[in-house]
Order: C-alpha cells, then sequence, then structure tokens
C-alpha cells in the first residue's frame, strides 16, 4: 500500500469524477473539494470503500451559509483516512430555498446526529435519512437559526456596527 | 458490523398483559444521568425495547454567539463545552486561532500546555472513572479520587485564577508565567497522586463484583465504533488506537514519549481499564514536560504576537506601542487571514474539532465545535436496545458524556 498525499488523492478524485469534483484550495495542509449533489455520495463512496485511500473515518457534517452566493447554503464534510492520515474536506453549494442533499447515513451511522444538527440549525434536507427532526432546538421552532437573516441581537442596534471600528 | 438487537413487540396483545410495554422517562435530571438529558425508554419489564435520546436542554447556542464575538472572548465559550476538562477546550481554540494566524509558540509555552491539558484530562478520567465505581455501588474509590481532583483545582488556581471555567490561555500563550507554588503543586501530584490511582485500581480492577457489573456490559466492536464516529478512550477500548495527540501532534506532542493504551472488546470494563491507564500516561508526560522545561529560558510564556497578545497593564499605562496594540486588540482592529482551518485536539471524550471560516473581519465568519460527547452518544440509544435497564445506566456512566458538550 502505497503513500497518500493531497496531490495523489486529488489525481484519484480527478481521474474518477473528471469535471464534477472541483479543487477549491489547500490550505493549512488539507486538501478542500467541491463537488454538486448528485455526485456527492458516490465521491463518498468512493473514498471510502477505495482500497488506496480508505477514508473510513466521518469526521464532521456541518453548513455554512453565504447569503449573497447564488448557491448560499454549503453542505461541508470532514473525512479522515485512518490507515495514511489524511484529512479532506469536500463541498456542496445548494440553491436558497432547494436545499436538498442526499443522506450520508447509509454510509456512516455516525451521519445520522450530524445531518440532524445541520438540518436543525440551516434547513438542510438529507433525502433518505431515517429520522430528519430537530435535535437541539426545540420541536416548534419554525426558522433555522444558525442562518445570517436570524441576527443575534435586535438588527437596529447600531454601536456596534463595523463602520464605527474603521470598517 | 453490530446488529443491535430489535426485540419483537408484536406479542403485545390484550390477551398477553405479562408482555405489556411500560414506557420509563430517564432523565431529563435523574441523578444516574449525570447531566441534563433525557431517554425516552420503552422497557419490557427491567429490559429496554427502544429507546429515544432527547437532548439539547442546556443548548446555549455557541457556534451563533461566536459568530458575534471577536476571538479572544471565545475561549469562555469553550470552557463551557466539557466543563469537566476546560482547559483543552481552551488550549485547543487557542491552537485553532494560531494555526490560522501562523503563529509558531515557543517550546516552553508547549510544554506549559501539555502540563494543563494532561492535568485537565486525569481530572476529567478521575470524574468518569470514579463515577462509574459510584454507579456500580462502590462510592470510597470516588470519595478517594476526588480529593485529587481538588489537587488538580488548586494548580489551575495557581495558574490562572479559576477552577472550574477556567479561561485559560492567551491566543500566543499564557496571560502570565507558572509560578514556583504552581510547580510545587504540580510536582506534589505528581508524588501523591500514583499511590492512590494504584489503590483505586486494586480496589475495582480485580474486584468480582465490579467485574461482573461491568464485564461483557455493551461490548462494541471496532467496525461499529467508526461506523458511529466513536473517538476517545471508548474508542481505543474496541481496539482502534486513533489518537489525536499520536497521530496529529499539535502542541509539541511529537516530543513526549507515552503510550496510546488499547483495549479489545470495546465493554464498559475495557474503558475504565484505558481511562486509569491514560492517566498514568498523563503522569509520565507530564513529568517529561517538567523535566523538559528546565532546559528552557524560564521567563518565556508566550509567543511574540503584540498585535493579538494583550500587553500588561504596567506597559499599557506607559509604553506607546503597548497602548496601541491593547487599543487595536480590544477593539478587534487587527488583521487577520481569510482562509478556513480545522484544527482538532485530543479532548478527554475523544476529538474536539474546531472548525473555523474566518473572513477577516472582527469574529469568526463560522465557527463549528466537532463535540466528541455529541457524537459518541447517538450510538445509546441504538445500544441500549435488548440491555438491561440497570447496565445501560454504567454504560452511559462510561461514555463520559457531558451535558455542556453535548448541547454546546
Amino acid at each position: 500500500m502505497g503513500e497518500l498525499n493531497n496531490d495523489i488523492l486529488l489525481e484519484n478524485l480527478t481521474g474518477k469524477f473528471g469535471e464534477l469534483v472541483k479543487p477549491v484550495v489547500e490550505d493549512y495542509g488539507m486538501l478542500t473539494v467541491e463537488t454538486n449533489r448528485d455526485t456527492i455520495i458516490d465521491l463518498l463512496r468512493y473514498i471510502k470503500t477505495d482500497a488506496a485511500l480508505q477514508f473510513i473515518y466521518l469526521t464532521d457534517i456541518t453548513a455554512i451559509q453565504y447569503p449573497e452566493q447564488e448557491n448560499p447554503i454549503g453542505v461541508i464534510y470532514h473525512v479522515h483516512s485512518l490507515v495514511h492520515n489524511v484529512r479532506i474536506r469536500v463541498k456542496v453549494f445548494l440553491p436558497a430555498g432547494d436545499e436538498r442533499i442526499p443522506s450520508a447515513t447509509e454510509l456512516w451511522n455516525g451521519a445520522n446526529w450530524m445531518e440532524r444538527e445541520t438540518y436543525d440549525f440551516f434547513g438542510v434536507n438529507f433525502e433518505g435519512h431515517p429520522n430528519l427532526v430537530r435535535i437541539l432546538n426545540v420541536d416548534d421552532m419554525t426558522v433555522f437559526p444558525m442562518r445570517k437573516e436570524y441576527p443575534l441581537e435586535d438588527p437596529n442596534r447600531v454601536d456596534k456596527k463595523d463602520f464605527y471600528f474603521g470598517r | 458490523m453490530q446488529n443491535f438487537p430489535s426485540l419483537n413487540t408484536n406479542s403485545n396483545t390484550d390477551t398477553n398483559l405479562q408482555s405489556e410495554l411500560s414506557t420509563l422517562n430517564l432523565g431529563p435530571t435523574h441523578p444516574a444521568t449525570h447531566g441534563v438529558f433525557q431517554n425516552v425508554l420503552q422497557m419490557d419489564g427491567e429490559r429496554i425495547v427502544s429507546g429515544v435520546s432527547t437532548i439539547g436542554y442546556i443548548h446555549r447556542a455557541f457556534e451563533k454567539i461566536a459568530e458575534h464575538r471577536p476571538f479572544y472572548q471565545i475561549t469562555p465559550l469553550t470552557d463551557r463545552l466539557n466543563y469537566c476538562s476546560a482547559p483543552i477546550n481552551n488550549m485547543g481554540w487557542h491552537m485553532t486561532v494560531e494555526k490560522l494566524l501562523k503563529i509558531q509558540t515557543p517550546k516552553r509555552v508547549d510544554y506549559l500546555r501539555v502540563i494543563i491539558m494532561e492535568l485537565s484530562r486525569i481530572a476529567d478520567h478521575i470524574i468518569c472513572n470514579g463515577v462509574l465505581g459510584v454507579d456500580t455501588g462502590a462510592f470510597t474509590g470516588f470519595l478517594y479520587m476526588m480529593e485529587y481532583r481538588e489537587a488538580i483545582y488548586e494548580i489551575y488556581e495557581e495558574v490562572c485564577g479559576s477552577r472550574l471555567t477556567t479561561n485559560v490561555g492567551r491566543i500566543g500563550g499564557f496571560e502570565r508565567n507558572f509560578n514556583d507554588i504552581a510547580f510545587a503543586k504540580i510536582k506534589k501530584f505528581l508524588v501523591d497522586f500514583p499511590k492512590v490511582l494504584n489503590e483505586f485500581e486494586s480496589l475495582f480492577n480485580r474486584n468480582r463484583i465490579f467485574i461482573d457489573r461491568t464485564k461483557g456490559v455493551a461490548p462494541v466492536t471496532a467496525e461499529t465504533a467508526l461506523d458511529y464516529s466513536w473517538s476517545g478512550p471508548i474508542l481505543r477500548a474496541t481496539g482502534v488506537d486513533y489518537d489525536v495527540r499520536a497521530m496529529n501532534p499539535y502542541c509539541s506532542y511529537e516530543d513526549f514519549d507515552f503510550e496510546v493504551p488499547v483495549g479489545t472488546t470495546g465493554d464498559v470494563y475495557d474503558r475504565f481499564l484505558v481511562r486509569n491507564e491514560e492517566m498514568k500516561q498523563s503522569m509520565r508526560m507530564i513529568q517529561q514536560a517538567l523535566d523538559k522545561i528546565e532546559k528552557e529560558d524560564p521567563t518565556i510564556f508566550h509567543a511574540d504576537v503584540p498585535e493579538f497578545y494583550l500587553p500588561p497593564k504596567e506597559e499599557v499605562y506607559n509604553n506607546m506601542e503597548a497602548l496601541i496594540y491593547h487599543f487595536k486588540i480590544v477593539m478587534g482592529e487587527i488583521e487577520t487571514p481569510v482562509g478556513e482551518v480545522y484544527h482538532s485536539v485530543e479532548g478527554t471524550n475523544g476529538e474536539l474539532g474546531f472548525y473555523l471560516v474566518n473572513d477577516g473581519g472582527r469574529s469568526p465568519y463560522r465557527l463549528h465545535f466537532r463535540r466528541p460527547s455529541f457524537i459518541n452518544y447517538s450510538m445509546y440509544a441504538d445500544m441500549s436496545r435488548g440491555m438491561l435497564l440497570s447496565d445501560a445506566i454504567i454504560n452511559m456512566s462510561s461514555l463520559n458524556v457531558i451535558a455542556g458538550e453535548l448541547d454546546a
């Protein structure tokens, strides 16, 4: 079994998926790639089961929102190859109002709660999830509080605005 | 992969009163849960048929709050994740920011951090293993061990002034140097604690009652544990030697000589043994760190990063540069690089990760905590199926679920 590093990993992924996998950046030592929601499960299954890669450990699933982008909601997977000790970050950006993505629970049971948390805070619908309900917030909550349109404080408050600090 | 049993409940007919299921609310404030979370269990007599975990009772929206705070004000939030070992969370957060800012800390800072992190690992394992003893009916061990958690808290007090939610350290190092009393207390702890730990082990490790209660309870295979993304002592008890300190060394852990204890069966007894052994390894590391510090310049306790490290107050009043930096830090005027960074440390319950996305503003654009308790606990309802209630209690106690880390 050969060594694995980010270059070989990226070569593997682009060789297998071609245009569907876009390298974003390799910053702070972790390879970050972007793909789309139709490819994500195939990609995760490939890196998990391929004998040369063996990304068997799902570290984390979370989301991020860039309201000004065309596809504002990003779902972010951190996966770790314990054999080679290489990590990868996979991002999928979803359009507003249509935040659907297939669930990774068919690959890892650990994805269950991570996806529930992501749904709870960002409203990402993980299709095929066995029990996609809120987990940390109260059940009758109607909003997804980690989205940027829900401010932490009174939005009319001005004393903390950036322009007072020269920004 | 393990198939957790699903008991047949179809035999529950009106004619068969014996098979009627009852609902039991375990928690949210049950003394045996050691924290605020609830399990709604369907019970067939003493046996659990199915369970639903309800969490979020102390959710405090730390990720949202963190988006509105400058970096140095997020440290107190991390205190309140796993409050049994707050210094590890604090250090993990400082190291995440340092990774983003590409700050190289001096060796002495790293060794001091190792000391404080390993002390808090011991404090956390004292609680977990002591309470496991209490839950199996042996209060004595807990009482003897608890005295040494107090000793550790006194060391925290010397280092940072507080005990539980420590807020210890700053970006780049520590807020003040360790004083002589702190070192004397650490050395005294290293002499006294091993004796008590040995006593504790001789009280439990070969104790027939304890073994009967814990051995073979809630065994988990390595495959299942990895599938559920377990990490920390409970993963190592299944036989997987994944330890962030060894695999992705941070904070100069590569300079230390230590072993990663692993178990074989992943049952409660193995988790207990793994934690005991980890305390011994932690003490080895503290001893090594003390020896290494001898060779370093004793006046160094932070990196030379004036843009991020608050200057001492007397300098602020007497030195113009210090005053400028003080103002810039407090008002959040420092430029930070745009980027995203994932940094993880070996928390007492497993891989504690910080995913930080920075847009160069005064506070993180997004901060996500990968909380080991939250991820470890997701298997609990599944693994409880078919288990006796008393075993499920022991199992929960050995998972060491800390409500603050569970809910964030």
